[in-house]
């Protein structure tokens, strides 16, 4: 049905493979990766789709757009390689699936933000940042019509990515708006990356989060206090879909006076939360986790973070309470957002 | 009205009586839904009520004084819907209020509550006192009539006649005076705002209150309203919107607050005192302010701020909410829930236990007669204590 | 009636004690599916003398009485079957003693189990209870008198096992204790003397438990819950049978249920730990999640799902609200761990024949000495038709237990009645014999375990 966009022959040609040699959870040099990533495009087993921790970074890595990443997926998925044990896969499939009633499709106006499925977290869209919004997907009994699917690359399982999505992407449709700033970057992933590499058709344009922010914050320049606090950002996973997006990170810090912390593992080389890695297959996931959460936390320690901003709920779960204990403040970009321009956000106290 | 048609009909039966609306946030005691802590039978608890209320629309149980007692013990307090665990919890109170409006619309209310209604339509207040007498209060305090000030200072029935809740209105009026605010007060020409009227399901004579209050101020011109009950505060806050008011207001602590924080209102003279505060259910619960009369009391130097076990979020309730003030269905015992409260202000050692409320007040106050605490234990109003900061008696 | 009514009013005070109908109709119902009754007072007493004065007055005019604490056994077991009295217990709420270094607790018998781990939070942060998953209005006696299990289970057993002694008043009016407290003022054991205790599990037919001394347990200052994922049922009693050999869980419960989706078809293992420190939590972890558990998921036939700090209260009674219909009702038994797969398998059978979304949970009790297995059936109270669907349910469950050769965990009179007919004639007449003595009348608790 829809075809993944992968050129093997830009392989061929290609002088670092990036996409292998800078994974940071294998070590491999340029020789292997093309033979490796040579061997997964025809088909072929392959040691990386065994080791993967679905990181999504090679997404980002190849300089050629070539999908490395939803290759590697989608070839776990044929030669049954699953990442996961499978009752965490059959859990995470019937996690997607609604079961409290229809959506309400109402007109929405633009600006329009979708919630996707994080409608719980409707108070981190209060205040004058937010307030234009016509929000779509704000009951969380019906959030699940509004899931972008994408979390299932985890799971090695694009078939059910590409047998749901055209339906949610449906259902945002008939909301009408044809712009709509999304709540979650792994939804902008979807639509803005996932969706062209295997053709799926999207008739709105998706706005990343940031991206809006950083252009209101602009607007609303006067009343910013600067905020003088030592920001880390813990990248997520799905930011390795947009990483033409993640410079409104270091803007929007710059225009709300935060200062990023000098630190090894930021931007292109940062580490995952370890939410998806602690149940990997793999003989010792639960400690590989641990051991990346430790090297990033100590990472922002030795910076001297004092706070760790979030844009993922999921890395917010798994991490929140581990940087507190370090002493870390846990806050989510459009908390630091509010509080600069002098509002006091919910999810601050 | 059948159950039918009685508006929570999809909702009422959902309540399982399960009981978590009894406890405080921490889960220490079953007694902070206040009429359960008086009478500690499950017909005063939050599913007692619910359960009475579905069983009298569906003609289970037929009307009675005590039915009409039981549901109008509640006070409004809120408690319930912090503490219940299931979706339909934001309209616990929606589902009594509802079905004391039934009881309004066939007449079938207790005589107190049937008394507090009569006055507030015939005199604006529910001590049925004279409406003339209503600015009496204020005299030679030199708090001026509103005509156009920046902030219209709206007082409310209790702080209009009750004498010791005239005191605190008076040294608001001062604090207000000395920290150079405009404002002006309605005097004689203040209507109650409605707020328990509403609560009480008198929901035509709430109308038209608002209605005409909202006319009111903006013939006055009326641009920023500060009260001094956060009862009123509510009803303009989040009930006059329907009756095409919508006026800035403030809670008299948020605007003392920024007072303080501004530099103009000065209270470095400081306190030494061991300081308690109480917050009030419309403040708290219905309208999430905790922090504001928390920091003007921290602003002023030499009090020393201790929390009571049960706080904010989880407040006992002074039992005075819902015109059980007037009505008075949960005193007469040592129960009653404002004496739970200032047995409990005792026990932290404070020697003040400070209110942001005129109710509170009146009902604190008389809690600590009651359990012969005067010795230990004063109530003042944080106004009444900021104003004691500032020499203003 | 009315004499019984004025002595009521003398014993409590007149607003302890009332015959209005408000009362009368709340206190004829419990959470579940059993059919209103109706008692005749309904009575709030605040002590043990009172209890006393109570119970002589009501044998001596032959009215039944109903203890009721906090009302949430849903088997109806704490309505007044037969009319009389419902015996409100829950202004008897005084924790009177907390020895910490011989870690026992002593309370009065309407004490919630909120009220009392609030209180061991509050005051004695390294000692905990077993609570029970019921809603933190449930009382510590009548936890006791249904022999209930709590959070403690796995390592500890049933509560009514964790009694150090007891008060209890006799349906004609005398107070006795058992354990130390009847020879000292310590209530630190409920040995080692001739054991006539009669009145756990009895669901209130033999008298009314005043106070209680109940052992207290190391709490650690680090909990949390770890969750297991497996898909196939038949795993589950192997999986138990290895963590608890580790020794180092608190809480073991398995659950599996329709709704939410996804659930379904699959066996969730909380895993309750507790550490003192960063040390112990990461060796704890490894033992289970690592050494235990690991072959399980390089196989692919188990997930760990993570691990999460702090424990929330559970908050069960949401699952009253699946059919918008503020209620369920749920068989309770206590089963061999082995029978895990055959309760699951069967119990998803009644429920999906009924068009109830199944939800069945396996708790762990001792060192997998046995489990409590549990098969919930929510129903909308407005709507009659799910509740008979929901009874129906109840009663095919009840028969499943004995058919499974398992025990009816408080069970109503239906389950009742299943139970004596297959109990031990000796055992039963003993039962009998047991009711004449300390209840000549049958004033406690009428209708429940009636030997006939
Ligand atoms: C959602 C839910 C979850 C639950 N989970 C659990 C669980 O995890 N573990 C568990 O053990 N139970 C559980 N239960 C069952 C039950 O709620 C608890 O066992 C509870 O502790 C019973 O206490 P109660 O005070 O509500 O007893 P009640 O229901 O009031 O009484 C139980 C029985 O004891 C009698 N009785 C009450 N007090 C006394 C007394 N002082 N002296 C003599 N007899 C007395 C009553 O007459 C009745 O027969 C659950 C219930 C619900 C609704
Ligand atoms: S996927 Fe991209 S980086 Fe990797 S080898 Fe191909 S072209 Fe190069
Ligand atoms: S997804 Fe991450 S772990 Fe997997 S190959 Fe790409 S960079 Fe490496
Ligand atoms: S109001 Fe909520 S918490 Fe209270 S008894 Fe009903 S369902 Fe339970
Ligand atoms: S609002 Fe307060 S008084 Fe009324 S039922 Fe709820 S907790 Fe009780």
């Amino acid at each position: 049905m829809f075809e993944l966009k992968f050129d093997a022959n830009i392989c061929l040609s290609c002088g670092n493979c990036d996409c292998l040699t800078r994974c940071q959870y294998m070590d491999i040099d340029r020789e292997t990766a093309k033979t490796e990533i040579t061997k997964i495009a025809s088909g072929e087993d392959s040691f990386v789709l065994h080791d993967c921790v679905t990181c999504y970074a090679c997404e980002e890595y190849c300089p050629m757009g070539n999908h490395p990443f939803y290759l590697i997926v989608e070839r776990q998925e044929e030669l049954d390689i699953p990442p996961l044990p499978k009752p965490l896969i059959e859990r995470g499939i019937q996690t997607g699936i609604p079961f409290r009633g229809e959506p309400e499709i109402f007109e929405a106006k633009e600006p329009a933000l979708c919630m996707g499925v994080f409608s719980d977290l409707m108070y981190l869209i209060q205040g004058k940042l937010f307030d234009e919004f016509s929000v779509i997907s704000e009951d969380p009994r019906k959030m699940f019509h509004y899931f972008c699917q994408l979390m299932y690359l985890h799971y090695a399982r694009t078939s059910v990515i590409k047998e749901r999505l055209p339906g949610i992407i449906e259902t945002i449709a008939k909301h009408g708006a044809r712009e709509i700033v999304f709540f979650h970057d792994e939804c902008y992933g979807t639509y803005d990356s996932y969706c062209s590499a295997v053709g799926i058709e999207v008739p709105f344009k998706p706005v990343h989060l940031f991206e809006y922010l950083y252009n209101k914050l602009n607007e609303l320049r006067d009343e910013i206090q600067p905020l003088n606090m030592k920001v880390a950002y813990q990248r997520p996973c799905s930011s390795r879909l947009s990483p033409d997006k993640h410079h409104f990170v270091r803007d929007i810090f710059d225009l709300i006076g935060a200062q990023s912390v000098d630190r090894e593992y930021v931007d292109e080389t940062a580490l995952c939360c370890g939410g998806t890695i602690q149940g990997q297959r793999r003989e010792g996931s639960r400690l590989r986790s641990a051991d990346v959460q430790e090297r990033n936390i100590e990472d922002m320690v030795n910076a001297g973070t004092e706070v760790c901003v979030f844009n993922c709920p999921a890395c917010y779960n798994t991490m929140a309470g581990m940087v507190s204990r370090r002493g870390i403040r846990p806050v989510y970009m459009s908390d630091l957002c509010r509080l600069a321009i002098g509002e006091e956000p919910a999810g601050w106290r | 009205m059948t159950l039918a048609e009685y508006k929570y009909a999809d909702t009422i039966h959902r309540c399982f009586r399960c009981g978590y609306c009894k406890f405080p946030v921490n889960w220490m005691d079953v007694n902070n839904c206040p009429a359960y802590a008086r009478f500690r039978m499950e017909t005063y608890s939050c599913g007692g009520r619910l359960w009475l209320t579905k069983a009298w629309l569906s003609n289970e149980i037929d009307w009675s004084e005590h039915l009409a007692q039981i549901l109008y013990s509640c006070t409004a307090c809120k408690n319930c819907e912090e503490k219940c665990p299931l979706r339909f919890n934001v309209d616990i109170f929606n589902m009594i209020q509802a079905a004391r409006a039934e009881m309004v619309e066939r007449g079938l209310v207790p005589a107190a509550v049937k008394e507090f209604l009569e006055n507030v339509q015939r005199h604006g207040n529910p001590y049925g006192n004279a409406r003339e007498g209503r600015g009496e209060w204020s005299q030679e305090t030199g708090i001026e009539q509103y005509q156009g000030q920046d902030y219209l200072y709206y007082v409310g029935c209790v702080g209009s006649y009750d004498t010791r809740a005239q005191q605190t209105a008076r040294t608001l009026g001062k604090v207000l005076l000395r920290s150079g605010v405009s404002f002006g007060v309605l005097g004689s020409e203040e209507n109650c705002d409605g707020n328990e009227v509403n609560a009480l399901g008198e929901e035509t004579l709430f109308e038209m209150l608002a209605e005409e209050n909202v006319r009111k101020f903006k013939d006055l011109g009326v641009t920023n309203i500060v009260t001094l009950s956060p009862h009123s505060y509510n009803a303009f806050k989040n009930d006059y919107a329907k009756y095409d008011g919508s006026f800035p207001v403030l809670h008299y602590t948020q605007l003392l607050r920024d007072l303080i924080t501004d530099g103009k209102l000065d209270v470095s003279g400081g306190m030494n005192a061991r300081v308690t505060y109480h917050d009030p259910c419309f403040l708290g619960r219905w309208n999430g302010e905790y922090d504001a009369p928390r920091q003007v009391l921290s602003a002023i130097p030499g009090i020393e701020l201790v929390e009571m076990e049960k706080n904010r979020e989880s407040t006992l309730c002074c039992g005075g909410g819902g015109g059980n003030f007037y009505t008075d269905f949960l005193g007469g015992s040592e129960n009653s829930p404002a004496r739970i409260r200032v047995r409990e202000a005792a026990t932290t050692g404070a020697s003040v236990l400070a209110v942001a409320c005129p109710n509170c007040m009146t009902m604190l106050e008389d809690a600590v007669k009651a359990e012969g605490l005067e010795d230990k234990l004063v109530v003042k109003d944080v106004s009444e204590i900021v104003g004691e900061v500032c020499g203003i008696g | 009636m009315s004499s019984v009514y004025e002595s009521l009013v003398e014993i409590v005070g007149g607003e302890h004690v009332s015959t209005q109908a408000e009362e009368l109709y709340i206190y004829s119902f419990d959470l579940g599916t059993t059919e209103p009754h109706r008692p005749d007072y309904a009575v709030a007493p605040r002590t043990t003398e009172e209890i006393q004065e109570i119970l002589r007055l009501a044998n001596r005019e032959k009215v039944p009485v109903a203890p009721l604490g906090g009302g949430l056994s849903l088997a109806g077991l704490a309505l007044p079957l037969k009319g009389g009295i419902s015996l409100d217990l829950k202004r008897m709420d005084t924790i009177l003693e907390v020895n910490e270094k011989s870690r026992y607790v002593v309370v009065e018998c309407g004490v919630s189990q909120g009220q009392l781990t609030s209180y061991l939070e509050r005051h004695h942060p390294t000692l905990m209870h077993s609570e029970p998953g019921a809603p933190p209005m449930a009382t510590i006696a009548g936890n006791m008198a249904i022999h209930g299990q709590g959070d403690l289970a796995h390592p500890y057993g049933f509560n009514s096992d964790m009694v150090n002694g007891l008060e209890v008043v006799l349906p004609t009016g005398e107070v006795c204790r058992f354990g130390s407290c009847s020879v000292s003022t310590q209530w630190y054991t409920n040995h080692p003397l001739p054991d006539v205790g009669l009145f756990l599990g009895w669901a209130g037919t033999t008298g009314i438990i005043t106070r209680v001394s109940m052992k207290l347990f190391p709490h650690k200052s680090i909990v949390g819950a770890g969750q297991f994922v497996v898909k196939d049922e038949n795993l589950i009693p192997e999986i138990i049978h290895k963590i608890t050999h580790t020794e180092m869980v608190h809480d073991l419960v398995a659950y599996s249920q329709a709704i939410p989706p996804f659930s379904s078809g699959l066996h969730h293992l909380t895993i309750n730990l507790s550490a003192d420190s960063e040390k112990e939590l990461a060796f704890k972890m490894e033992l289970i999640f690592d050494d235990t558990l690991g072959h399980y998921i390089r196989s692919g036939d188990g997930g760990y799902l993570g691990f999460n700090r702090g424990l929330q209260r559970p908050q069960v009674s949401k699952t009253s609200d699946w059919r918008k219909g503020g209620g369920f009702e749920y068989v309770g038994s206590i089963m061999p761990v082995e029978t895990y797969p055959d309760c699951y398998r069967r119990g998803r059978e009644i429920s999906e024949k009924h068009g109830i979304p199944y939800t069945v949970l396996g708790r762990v009790i001792g060192m997998s000495h046995a489990m409590m297995f549990s098969w919930t059936y929510a129903f909308n109270r407005a709507d009659p038709e799910t509740m008979d669907q929901a009874r129906e349910a109840l009663h095919e469950t009840d028969d499943l237990v004995l058919e499974l050769d398992g025990a009816i965990w408080k069970p109503g009179t239906y389950g009742q009645k299943l139970v004596m007919e297959r109990m031990d004639p000796n055992t039963l007449n003993l039962m009998k014999k047991v009711k004449q003595l300390l209840d000549p009348n049958g004033i406690m608790n009428p209708g429940n375990w009636e030997v006939s």
